[in-house]
């Protein structure tokens, strides 16, 4: 009679109403976040690879900085963003920023606007961001032939004849590599195939977690530098370059949830084999 | 009756922004209360679906829509078509086409001329909206399928089938993976240096069962069969992986929402 | 004219992208770059007529009072004022349509996607069952993944996210590999298709 009522209470909890679930879910990203709690962690390759590629560059040459995503995918890519800025301004790099996504633009200037004046970088000479152009893998090409052409006009409508540090390129090849913060298409994956591959240009990516696993085998053949995979990828270049942000400050919240999510999947496929050996 | 909302709607709205005008409220604290209750209005469909919710969506739908119009106006309409033409007009010529019989030909021209094509084209897609005239779009969405399947065939082809195919041609030993076992220390370095070992088989096997799987000219049965149920199980080791990730995802989205609660709006946190 | 110039349209386009793959020589590159700018430009008249669509259902619905024709209201009244902001006034940093970039579309879109989170936990609870050999062995993997990928692993095994990264770089990106070629090789055969005039569905009506 016992064993039948605790597993009458099993089959109840395994039917719980979800708002329950979501309280809890809640719960454990919330208190973590109030305690600001911290944790160190390991680097991965993926992350260490393109950490060496982008600190063996020369000071003085240009990185394109392909901002592909939208607010939707901003707490895991924004922090990236702004790591990535910090390491390449610290290492005197010209960044070219442009974005395949309406949205990303706005985002790629703000996360200019937060971290170029800690270094003293001007617009128009150290850094610029050309804005938005619909096309996608097309665009992609067309940069790489003829970026004036492609882009006449920067982010802020200023001519390109305007920008001091566009005077030296002609095309994105003048770039020594290209960073795509991607959320999705276009994105990495087209940079390497339409750009990277083409033209042998070296490819660096910050993508969504969702986006991550079909990346490896780009990383194995060598289409791809270095790769960050969501906010423990960012977190893990926060660490790298000693300047923790909000990649660090989410990690607990989300060690937390997911050692809840796997209670859950183990909670849930015990209950399910005692309900199938009842029967 | 049935105004009283919208009119006390509109009226906040005339308020705030008389208020933000006139120096007394900050743009910015405004901002950061209108995300607050927006991302609120929208959690709210957590407990269930609710009007406040519907009305979230429908004004997201809206402006995000007027963002990408009005991006692509400044963005590609006018830097790429407009001023280009309106510039290309103010240096109209007569260019000579040719000469035939003591006659000559010529047809006015100006620089960017070629662009008149993109825009007729462009205004074309727009015929969609008469019944009688839709055939015509099909000239436009005809340009950019064959543009675009173009260009991810070559993608597709230099990227991912080449590419991948001559990645995978690598030696069924990894160079020093025997080693690596007899140099091992302890037992966790001798669990990886076997984990090396046996990483170059892996691949190669794993790609083949899944191709394997993948071939459906011939019924899975016999070898065929057993390959193909090897490569299912690398399947569902990747597909298991990808959910991990997307898991990851989705949570990193929601720890950011709550920071933006916690530190931007209600300052509970720095 | 109805289908003949379609098809020579895509062919044309499609083929200039292609052998400009194989002969860099101007005479096919130079063409190849004009039809790469066009079609950047055909694309953007494609996402505003995306919008103009949504606007035309919505003003059909409003028109007519149909069901939630007040939420068609905000959603039209939403659009008419982020153009209005964005075309006449501009879209710099600091100008109004900025501040409801910043303020409306960022908080809404990230919100939205950010109940996901909820979702997809309360699905590993109530539906993700180890029904078959298979499915344990997706479930296991995702919690292995799960807990590899998170810093707490470390406290159970220092060298849980190595094993995690082998999980990635073996198994998994040889399946994906394996998605990634037979997608490719379906990719180029479908591509072709389009290009040749073989496959003509994206002409649909009209």
């Amino acid at each position: 009679m016992a064993e039948k009522a605790k597993g009458d209470l099993l089959v109840r909890l395994s039917r719980i109403d979800r708002r329950i679930l979501f309280l809890i879910i809640f719960v454990c990203v919330a208190v973590p976040l109030l305690t600001g709690a911290k944790m160190k962690m390991s680097i991965t390759q993926p992350v260490k690879g393109l950490y060496d590629a982008i600190d063996g560059l020369q000071p003085g040459s240009y990185v394109w900085l392909a901002a592909d995503y939208d607010p939707g995918s901003m707490p895991e890519l924004y922090p990236m963003n702004i790591v990535l800025l910090d390491h390449l301004f610290a290492r005197n790099i010209k960044i070219i920023s442009a974005s395949l996504w309406a949205p990303g633009p706005p985002m790629a200037q703000r996360a200019f606007d937060a971290v170029a004046p800690k270094y003293g970088k001007q617009y128009g000479i150290d850094y610029v961001n050309l804005g938005f152009k619909e096309g996608r893998e097309a665009v992609m090409l067309s940069a790489a032939e003829d970026l004036r052409r492609t882009f006449p006009r920067d982010f802020f409508n200023t001519p390109w004849e305007s920008v001091p540090m566009l005077q030296d390129i002609r095309s994105l090849r003048d770039a020594k590599m290209i960073v795509s913060v991607s959320a999705g298409y276009p994105g990495v994956k087209e940079w390497i195939q339409q750009v990277g591959t083409r033209y042998g240009m070296r490819i660096g990516g910050g993508v969504t977690a969702v986006t991550a696993p079909e990346m490896y085998p780009y990383i194995q053949s060598g289409q791809l530098t270095g790769l960050l995979s969501g906010m423990k990828g960012a977190a893990e270049y926060e660490q790298l370059i000693a300047r923790p942000g909000l990649g660090i400050a989410g990690m607990v919240a989300q060690s937390c949830v997911h050692i809840m999510v796997v209670v859950f999947i183990i909670f849930a496929n015990v209950v399910y084999l005692i309900e199938k050996t009842r029967k | 009756m049935k105004l009283i909302k919208p009119a006390a709607i509109l009226l906040v709205l005339v308020i705030l922004a008389s208020l933000v005008a006139g120096g007394r409220l900050s743009p910015g604290i405004l901002g950061t209360w209108v995300a607050a209750l927006l991302t609120l209005a929208i959690f709210s469909f957590l407990y269930k679906d609710n009007r406040i919710y519907k009305l979230a969506e429908h004004l997201f739908i809206g402006v995000s829509a007027g963002y990408s119009v009005s991006l692509e106006y400044w963005n590609v309409f006018r830097p790429n078509l407009w001023d280009p033409l309106v510039r290309g007009l103010h240096h109209v010529t007569m260019a000579h086409v040719f000469s035939l019989g003591g006659f000559s030909v010529h047809l006015p021209y100006f620089p960017g001329m070629l662009l008149l094509f993109p825009f007729a084209l462009g205004l074309l897609l727009f015929a969609r909206f008469s019944a009688r005239l839709a055939w015509l779009s099909r000239w436009s969405i005809a340009a950019m399928v064959g543009s675009y399947a173009g260009l991810a065939m070559i993608g597709a082809l230099q990227g991912d089938l080449v590419a991948q195919v001559r990645a995978n041609m690598i030696p069924l030993v990894a160079a020093g993976s025997l080693g690596g076992i007899r140099a091992s220390g302890n037992a966790d370095d001798l669990i990886f240096a076997f984990l090396r070992l046996i990483q170059n088989p892996l691949i190669i096997f794993g790609l083949i069962s899944t191709l394997v799987y993948f071939f459906f000219s011939r019924e899975h049965k016999g070898s065929l069969g057993v390959v193909s149920r090897i490569g299912v199980w690398f399947l569902m080791i990747s597909f298991g992986a990808s959910f991990g990730y997307t898991v990851m995802s989705r949570v990193s989205l929601l720890i950011g929402r709550l920071h933006f609660l916690m530190s931007d709006w209600l300052r509970v946190i720095p | 004219m109805r289908t003949e110039v379609p098809v020579a349209i895509a062919f044309i386009a499609g083929m200039l992208m292609i052998v400009s793959l194989f002969v860099p020589h101007p005479v096919i590159s130079e063409p190849a770059s004009v039809v790469r700018g066009w079609a950047i430009i055909i694309t953007g008249f494609a996402y505003v007529l995306g919008v103009a669509n949504i606007a035309r259902i919505s003003l059909g619905v409003l028109r007519k009072r149909g069901k939630d024709w007040e939420y068609k209201f905000v959603l039209l009244a939403a659009l008419a004022v982020m153009i209005v902001l964005g075309i006449g006034l501009g879209i710099r940093s600091g100008s109004a349509f900025d501040w409801a970039y910043q303020n409306l579309y960022v908080p809404m879109q990230s919100t939205m996607f950010s109940l996901l989170a909820f979702f997809i936990a309360s699905a590993a609870y109530r539906a993700f069952r180890a029904r078959s050999v298979e499915a344990t062995l997706l479930l296991v993997t995702a919690a292995i993944v799960m807990l590899g990928r998170v810093p707490i692993s470390e406290h159970i095994w220092g060298r849980f996210p190595d094993f995690t990264e082998w999980i990635m770089e073996v198994p998994n990106m040889a399946a994906k590999r394996g998605i990634m070629i037979g997608a490719a090789l379906g990719g180029i055969s479908t591509g072709l298709k389009m290009v040749l005039g073989l496959e003509r569905s994206y002409l649909g009506g009209g």
